[in-house]
């Protein structure tokens, strides 16, 4: 049996293990050393835990997208990005119009939804029109083919965006019904915070159980699984693949308009750095698993709002919020260390590898 | 015999040659122009190509169009010509950050027949760019470069051919401090910078002064420029209770914190600051209401020379606006001082093709004397400050915020407050 344990551990495992081990140490005292300063209390805490909830659940929703489009279609789809940006760009016209004619004071509520669907529409056209054009001639030539099509079609749309609406960004208006907190106790969360995290939920839980529970869902499962069975059984593989991309268009599109009413600026490169992160956030749950995706999101949320105070500064590090992505990072190979297909990315691999 | 044979021959060669030289030279003797790094030579007919590597795309594109309108202004002042050569201006985007400035320079760099270089606009951008351009021979004048460090007298010869006429902002710094102390009469301030060279080293300048007048740093944080969500970094700088934040950063990022800062617990009463890199109506498109009251330091307009009334008139005329950043009349001030150095150095031969010498145009450049400016007089200190440096600090009203135009008169500026004794702002750019 030892001897059996032996032979399988390499020194490349035990030195990744003593990376690994020494990056948790350093995490435990650097925590241990903040709680005990007690410069923080528990309002502030809660405070990091809800800005990295919001923060988290806008990088869960992003990373469905990746996910799905992984699990079907075995690529990265590096111009999700733009179609997360897409749609919130598109939408800030009809949000500032709203917003001049005053009908956004009026109907707050009627002209939330209309940003939402404009925002939602946008991007899942643009979501579907990349798979027609760039992917599905490509669906049969190597893996490597489509990937730097992906980052060619997400160049293309950045620039195109900017070329409709110019190199500067806009500041999408205020709405006066989400300002303001809610306080319980001394704990309070911000209205619109409470939305971004209330909204994302409903949507990542509405499209799980779509994808688990609708025959629909049970068809784009079996494309995944695998595609020639399922052509035999019956299942037209291009229009799963495509409600894959609607999906995954939708889910952006609704993020954006989040993400935009969370920092107000809408621009031709915003979805580079949150698509980034969604893609991390997708290795991280587990690339090709849903649930994967949106925990990963929201830890990866978590880690960069609560991480910078809670790990760096009782280890006396100055400005730790400069290193919030070297952190998130840090997280992401701890991760992989122990998990190399990721938190839930198990299951899937052994499958398909 | 055949041997002296082939010998006299390479003789006569040899003679004759020489005797062509010779003849040569004589005729070259009429005309004659020597530089240490090379001449650049514009035939007649052809223009005089000045450079601008500003950052005019992106979220900060308003700083560079702002100063390229200027120099745009100086031209046409110039009436498009100089030494009866037409002017040709090409425009480089640098983005605000380093790699973009190192970008931009590389491609200027490429380019002989480039005389000079106006730029750049951020201090990051130009850390890398000045030393490619002045390797390369170009001498460059940034009409908002304010990072202590790239007039310092430590920088290294690679940026011999780097000038400013910004403000630098051991000035800004100081003065941005002096008022939260002494005048808004704070005790505790807090900083945030974004790693860019211009950002970190004026927070530094500011958190040196509030000190040493007795107030109390409660943190020095820093962002990156891309980041969005600040409120994290908020709430760590709440825990501080500090009174004023000081974030000389630029538009995106400045416009998240003034926005996310009102939404932190502890930080609804903290007054806010900026400086000049996010004096902008692009930034108060950003923050939106929450710019309303708070403050910012930046170049005095009011002390500005007395063409600045034309210049502005000029300005409204062709661009149908007013400008839209602090450093249009600096931009105008580095054209014309580049102009100028030109003149005195710029000689015709005969033939009417122009010659000016790189080395030479740089020394004009850095002999700059008693310059009568739109910012002021400009005098060329040892390491290339230009400026005459005067800062002021502004406040955002209900009324700008609205109009999406920045506040044209200061509340407070340090000449004007202390006469009597000499302010510090003014004296700064003799000394040296």
């Amino acid at each position: 049996m030892l001897k059996r344990w032996r032979e399988r551990i390499t020194p490349t495992d035990v030195v990744m293990w003593l990376i690994g081990g020494g990056l948790l140490l350093l995490i435990f005292w650097g925590s241990t050393a903040t709680l005990t300063a007690k410069t923080y209390t528990a309002h502030h805490w809660f405070d990091f835990i809800i800005f990295g909830l919001a923060q988290g659940s806008i990088y869960a929703l992003i990373a469905m997208g990746y996910t799905m489009v992984y699990g079907i279609l075995r690529m990265i789809n590096f111009a999700h990005s733009e179609v997360f940006m897409s749609g919130p760009y598109t939408a800030y016209f009809i949000a500032a119009a709203f917003h001049s004619s005053g009908f956004l004071d009026q109907y707050p509520i009627l002209s939330l939804i209309m940003i939402f669907l404009v925002s939602m529409a946008t991007s899942t056209l643009i979501a579907v029109l990349l798979e027609r054009i760039a992917y599905r001639p490509l669906r049969n030539a190597p893996r490597l083919i489509p990937l730097i099509t992906a980052i060619g079609a997400s160049f293309f749309l950045q620039y195109t965006f900017r070329g409709f609406y110019g190199s500067g960004f806009q500041a999408y208006p205020v709405v006066k019904i989400l300002e303001g907190e809610w306080a319980f106790g001394g704990f309070r969360i911000l209205k619109f915070q409470a939305l971004v995290i209330v909204a994302a939920a409903i949507l990542m839980a509405a499209l799980y159980s779509f994808v688990q529970r609708t025959r629909l869902g049970k068809a784009i499962r079996a494309v995944s699984e695998d595609k020639e069975t399922s052509a035999l059984m019956g299942i037209d593989i291009d229009r799963m693949i495509v409600t894959t991309f609607v999906i995954g268009g939708m889910s952006a599109g609704a993020a954006g308009v989040l993400y935009a009413l969370m920092f107000k600026q809408v621009h031709f490169f915003m979805g580079f750095i949150p698509g980034i992160k969604a893609f991390t956030a997708a290795v991280l749950g587990g690339i090709g698993n849903i649930p994967g995706a949106m925990l990963g999101g929201i830890f990866l949320g978590l880690v960069e709002s609560v991480g910078p105070s809670l790990f760096l500064d009782g280890l006396g590090i100055v400005a730790p919020y400069q290193l919030k992505d070297a952190i998130a990072f840090t997280m992401l190979v701890l991760v992989l260390i122990f998990r190399p297909t990721g938190i839930l990315g198990e299951r899937l691999a052994v499958k398909k590898a | 015999m055949k041997r002296i044979f082939i010998f006299s021959m390479v003789l006569a060669v040899a003679i004759c040659l020489l005797a062509v030289s010779a003849q040569a030279q004589a005729k070259k003797e009429t005309f004659k122009y020597e530089d240490k790094i090379g001449v650049v030579k514009i035939k007649k007919g052809n223009p005089i190509h000045i450079a601008c590597w500003m950052v005019v795309a992106g979220p900060d594109a308003s700083l560079g169009t702002d100063t390229k309108r200027g120099v745009e202004l100086a031209i046409e002042d110039k009436g498009g010509k100089i030494l009866g050569f037409a002017v040709k201006l090409s425009v480089q985007d640098t983005g605000c950050n380093a790699e973009g400035g190192q970008a931009a320079a590389t491609k200027l760099a490429a380019d002989p027949t480039i005389v000079a270089a106006i730029g750049s606009n951020c201090s990051s951008e130009a850390k890398p760019g000045a030393p490619i351009l002045w390797k390369a021979g170009i001498a460059t004048v940034s009409p908002s470069n304010t990072a202590p460090f790239l007039t310092d007298p430590k920088r290294g010869p690679e940026y011999d051919g780097y000038l400013r006429t910004a403000h630098n902002d051991k000035v800004q710094g100081a003065v941005a401090a002096q008022y939260a102390f002494n005048q808004l009469k704070l005790k505790k301030a807090a900083t945030v910078h974004d790693g860019s060279p211009y950002a970190e080293q004026l927070q530094a300048v500011f958190a040196e002064t509030f000190k040493k007048l007795g107030g109390t740093i409660t943190a020095q944080e820093a962002v990156a420029p891309t980041d969005t969500d600040m409120r994290p970094v908020l709430t760590k700088i709440a825990t501080g209770k500090p009174d004023i934040i000081y974030y000389p950063i630029f538009i995106a990022a400045g416009g998240h914190i003034t926005r996310q800062a009102k939404e932190v617990k502890g930080l609804e009463k903290t007054k806010l600051m900026s400086a000049d890199g996010t004096f902008s109506p692009d930034f108060i498109k950003a923050a939106g209401d929450t710019a309303v009251g708070m403050y910012h330091s930046s170049p005095d307009f009011s002390a500005f020379g007395a063409g600045y009334k034309t210049f502005l008139e000029k300005h409204q005329k062709k661009y149908g606006e007013k400008p839209i950043a602090p450093f249009h009349a600096h931009g105008y001030d580095a054209a014309m001082i580049v102009f100028a150095a030109i003149e005195n150095v710029g000689k015709t031969a005969p033939d009417g093709t122009l010659h000016i010498g790189r080395k030479a145009l740089r020394d004009a450049l850095y002999a700059t004397k008693n310059h009568k400016g739109l910012t002021g007089n400009l005098t060329c200190g040892e390491t290339g400050d230009l400026a005459d440096p005067m800062i002021a600090i502004y406040q955002m009203t209900a009324d700008n915020v609205k109009k999406l135009a920045i506040p044209e008169k200061p509340i407070w500026s340090p000449a004007v407050a202390a006469p009597a004794k000499p302010a510090p702002a003014k004296e700064a750019p003799k000394k040296k």
